[in-house]
């Protein structure tokens, strides 16, 4: 049962060629000099360790975190507040924020994972909340207006200010979260989860303890959802509460489910095509006729309805299915 | 002590209209099984239809009176169109899924009644203070508040327990597939039920107008105190709903009101003041997680 695909077979291919493509994205955005085009990479790329950290959970394991967008705001706060404070150095700065991050969602997890069904998807959302609303009551850090920052130091390593660079770095620490997904889904840990999504009465009469492996993978979760929010306030130099908002998380179930959830790529696909539909919609919709793109969520709504009521498997389904 | 009172009554006033968002909620989840996040948009549409109503009509009683049927309407149309369809569907679906509507519906707001805001005014025979105790005046707009959650309170306690219908809602709420296989019409009970919660999130939504204001995602907010409500009070039970409603309003006014006080003892005045809403925020959250804590069902929810 191996996720990654083999090179030959159709999704095999266009995975690697888009992986290519956003290898030597920074090239190409400055050979054909469109920079803006390399911001908004950066900002998919950052998504999609989100979206790969969530469909851990809610792909492999069925845990529906209405919360995950927390980990945005934990993990860019701890390097805002570090940084606001003098402490400039990444080295300190990275760690810090994942430790939180993962502290947070042990926490959450151990907590939340007691209830099942829409009571799972209510209390990870108000712990998110929780927390959205202790930064939006931070007078020290900017309340809800937020916090100017700067971006983390690596000193004779890389410069975090060069678009470039950071984008190889973010897209570097991409590789390495797809990486760690697919020997976790591939592991007798992923295995036990995904046997818990199906069925966790039948896990537990095998003898596995189903709280502690879904608390082990609600933690791991949570440190990677760290790790993009520690990538998303050095990409914008800026934090604020609006980076926790409730619907970043809903966008964040978006993207996965609309990728294809409990598959490796899938919210890479999912990132993709949200950021895609938000660029090119509004356009779109203005040719029909002049001033309608503003209103681009009123068609975008209802095709995630849509998407919702017919089209389960995702963006993943239509490359045909899947073997093994 | 009278600030105090006063206080509380904003509690009520305010844990009054969430019950009435809550009710809606709590019974679309405990009997259709829908979990409906789009509900927060029904309050925020009832809120701009009694707008436009009270600007056609010249009458704020007339206007809202006329909102009501059109939420009624509203409800049952975005039940046939969508939520039928996702009855049968996990909840990831209907969260996906009723997330899609809430952009549809902040956008659709948007193109029809344009960006800003809106105000409705407090109706002129309610623009005074009524004496609830010799001495103590109180906003006779929000006092009215109260009365009509109260009877809408006490009206749904009447449907649920003693109406046919009601003995319907409490028999689907624990078997659905029985009360089908019975010859009752359950498609247009769940019909009848989603409108009557969009009424009600609708008066909700009409009634808070004058209070806050008429704006985009109005609902967004209050949708998840509700949603934290039902899940205290246990997913399903109107009783729950109520007496969760209550405790979480008087911790939201409670925390509002008092917090910057105690929190100027040892805080800055600025600090404390930004600081305070926030406290309250959070102790709605820790009290929901506590009872999770001890009650995974919530307190009034059926074991499992």
């Amino acid at each position: 049962m191996n996720l990654i695909t083999p090179l030959r077979t159709p999704r095999g291919l266009i995975t690697a060629l888009l992986l290519v493509v956003l290898a030597v994205l920074p090239l190409l955005t400055q050979a054909f000099d469109q920079r803006y085009l390399l911001s908004i990479g950066t900002r998919i790329v950052i998504w999609a360790i989100a979206a790969v950290s969530l469909n851990m959970i809610l792909g492999y394991g069925g845990m529906v975190s209405f919360g995950h967008a927390v980990f945005f705001g934990i993990g860019g706060y701890a390097v805002g507040i570090l940084s606001h404070h003098g402490v400039s150095t990444g080295w300190i700065q990275w760690p810090v924020a994942i430790v939180a991050a993962t502290l947070w969602a042990a926490l959450v997890g151990a907590l939340s994972l007691r209830t099942r069904g829409l009571y799972f998807i209510m209390i990870t959302l108000a712990f998110a909340q929780l927390v959205f609303y202790v930064g939006g009551g931070l007078e020290a850090y900017g309340a809800d207006d937020g916090l100017n920052i700067s971006r983390s130091r690596f000193p004779g390593l890389l410069d975090l200010r060069d678009k470039a660079s950071f984008y190889w770095l973010s897209f570097a620490l991409l590789c390495g979260t797809l990486w760690f997904c697919s020997r976790f889904a591939n592991s007798r840990f992923g295995l036990v989860i995904r046997g818990a999504k199906s069925n966790d009465l039948r896990m537990t009469a095998l003898g596995f303890p189903v709280f502690r492996y879904r608390l082990a993978a609600f933690t791991l979760s949570g440190a990677f959802g760290g790790l993009a929010g520690i990538l998303l306030a050095n990409e914008g130099a800026y934090i604020s509460p609006a980076m926790m908002s409730w619907v970043k998380s809903g966008d964040l179930i978006v993207i996965v489910v609309l990728g294809g959830m409990g598959t490796l790529f899938g919210p890479l696909y999912g990132t993709i095509a949200f950021f895609v539909l938000e660029e090119t919609l509004p356009p779109l919709l203005d040719l029909l006729r002049k001033g309608w793109g503003e209103y681009w969520q009123i068609v975008f709504g209802p095709m995630l309805v849509l998407v919702a009521l017919y089209a389960r498997g995702g963006i993943d389904s239509l490359f045909g299915r899947r073997h093994g | 002590m009278e600030y105090l009172l006063l206080q509380m009554l904003n509690g009520v006033q305010l844990g009054l209209l969430m019950f009435l968002l809550a009710a809606g909620l709590t019974l679309t989840f405990g009997i259709m099984d829908l979990v409906n996040l789009a509900h927060g948009s029904l309050y925020m549409m009832g809120a701009y239809i009694a707008w436009m109503l009270i600007g056609w009509t010249d009458s704020f009683v007339l206007g809202a009176l006329l909102a009501l049927p059109a939420t009624f309407l509203l409800g049952i149309v975005v039940e046939a169109i969508v939520m039928r369809r996702l009855y049968a569907r996990d909840h990831l679906d209907q969260v996906l899924a009723t997330f899609g509507l809430i952009l549809f519906f902040n956008e659709l707001v948007r193109v029809i009644w344009g960006p800003a805001g809106k105000s409705i005014a407090v109706p002129a025979f309610l623009n005074r203070t009524v004496e609830i105790l010799p001495g103590v005046p109180y906003p006779a707009y929000r006092f009215a508040i109260i009365v009509v959650g109260a009877l809408v309170a006490i009206l749904l306690a009447w449907l649920v327990a003693r109406t046919r219908i009601g003995m319907l809602i409490r028999a689907g709420a624990s078997n659905r597939r029985m009360i089908g296989a019975l010859g009752v019409n359950i498609e247009l009970l769940f019909t009848l039920v989603f409108g009557l919660g969009a009424v009600f999130a609708g008066l909700a939504g009409l009634m808070a107008a004058p209070i806050t204001s008429v704006k985009i995602g109005m609902g967004d907010d209050i949708l998840i105190l509700a949603f934290v409500i039902i899940v205290i009070g246990g997913i399903g039970s109107i009783k729950g709903a109520f007496v969760a409603a209550m405790v979480v309003g008087q911790i939201d006014i409670v925390g509002r009101a008092f917090m910057p006080d105690l929190l100027k003892t040892f805080l800055s005045a600025s600090a404390a003041s930004s600081a305070a809403p926030a406290i309250s925020q959070v102790l709605i959250y820790i009290v929901m997680a506590g009872v999770l804590v001890w009650r995974p069902t919530g307190l009034f929810g059926q074991r499992t």
